[in-house]
């Protein structure tokens, strides 16, 4: 299944390697922002009500 | 309706909430079809031999390294003329993106560059402008930590945006301006003769969708998210005031 990369191999892995990893991170660090930002507006929000502000 | 209504934070998170999952399954399959179809199923090229595979990651991350500031060239302006908070919000929110396809599209060229021109650099027009790109949005993205209102990082930011704009245009056009230089002149054009093969054209465009639709979707996800920071601001400010 794996293609055939020949004397190339080490760059072309590494291209996908590091290009993967660094979507990777940018899609959970956004995600994880994210979820973070609407729980705590939601507390927030709840806490407000609660005191009638 | 008009586009200006998006200017509604209300109504764009309502938006974002009914687009991001569409978005996120098509920029899945997109980018899977596209990557797996170049990495698996296209051959060697004659001269380049297999690195032409990384032809798949390093154009999408370039073109959409440009976009992203062009998209953040546009929405600022919108932010110093109309004073739309979503939409600096919107800015600010592309440049982590921006950067990640800044960094990409410079390793990948490296690695690419390296066993074909016998080089990890050289100081070519469109190269350098880019490494200059890379350091805009670093500025950009710090101008933005650094200033605590939120009105006056915006201002700041948008006009740092405009200036960096000129070397958004040199990364894409240096090869036109300049004739020295290592690197080529562009690999997909609406000049059919310009183009790469069709055995990797293909594989390309779906990574080039998949790429923006990526862009599109985290920039949703992450205005959304800025905007509920916003959000969650004023109510402690709110609370500090009451207190």
């Amino acid at each position: 299944m794996m293609p055939e990369l020949g004397k190339y191999a080490v760059e072309v892995l590494s291209a996908y390697a590091v290009s993967i990893l660094l979507i990777a991170g940018l899609v959970a660090l956004s995600l994880w922002r994210s979820a973070r930002m609407r729980r705590e507006l939601r507390q927030i929000e709840e806490r407000h009500r609660r005191n009638g502000r | 309706m008009s586009i200006w209504e998006y200017a509604n934070p209300v109504r764009f998170i309502r938006t974002a909430d009914r687009v991001l999952p569409w978005a996120a399954a098509l920029t899945a399959a997109a980018l899977l079809v596209g990557l797996i179809w170049g990495f698996f199923f296209t051959p060697d090229d004659y001269r380049q031999g297999s690195t032409v595979k990384i032809i798949f990651l390093h154009v999408p991350a370039a073109m959409m390294a440009i976009n992203a500031w062009a998209m953040m060239l546009v929405t600022s302006i919108i932010w110093l003329v109309r004073r739309h908070h979503v939409s600096a919000l919107a800015a600010k929110a592309a440049a982590p993106i921006g950067i990640t396809m800044t960094l990409i599209a410079l390793y990948t060229g490296a690695v690419w560059g390296q066993p074909m021109w016998g080089t990890w650099w050289e100081w070519d027009p469109r190269l350098t402008a880019f490494l200059i790109l890379f350091i805009f949005y670093l500025g950009y993205m710090a101008l933005w930590a650094a200033i605590e209102n939120p009105d006056t990082a915006a201002d700041l930011t948008s006009v740092l945006c405009i200036v960096g704009s000129v070397f958004a245009l040199l990364s894409r056009y240096a090869v036109n301006f300049w004739n020295q230089g290592l690197h080529q002149g562009a690999s997909l054009s609406l000049d059919a003769e310009e183009n790469v093969h069709d055995v990797f054209y293909y594989p390309l465009l779906f990574c080039i969708a998949g790429f923006i639709l990526l862009f599109v979707t985290l920039v949703l996800l992450r205005t959304r998210t800025e905007i509920r920071a916003r959000r969650i601001a004023a109510l402690l400010a709110r609370e500090a005031r009451a207190a």
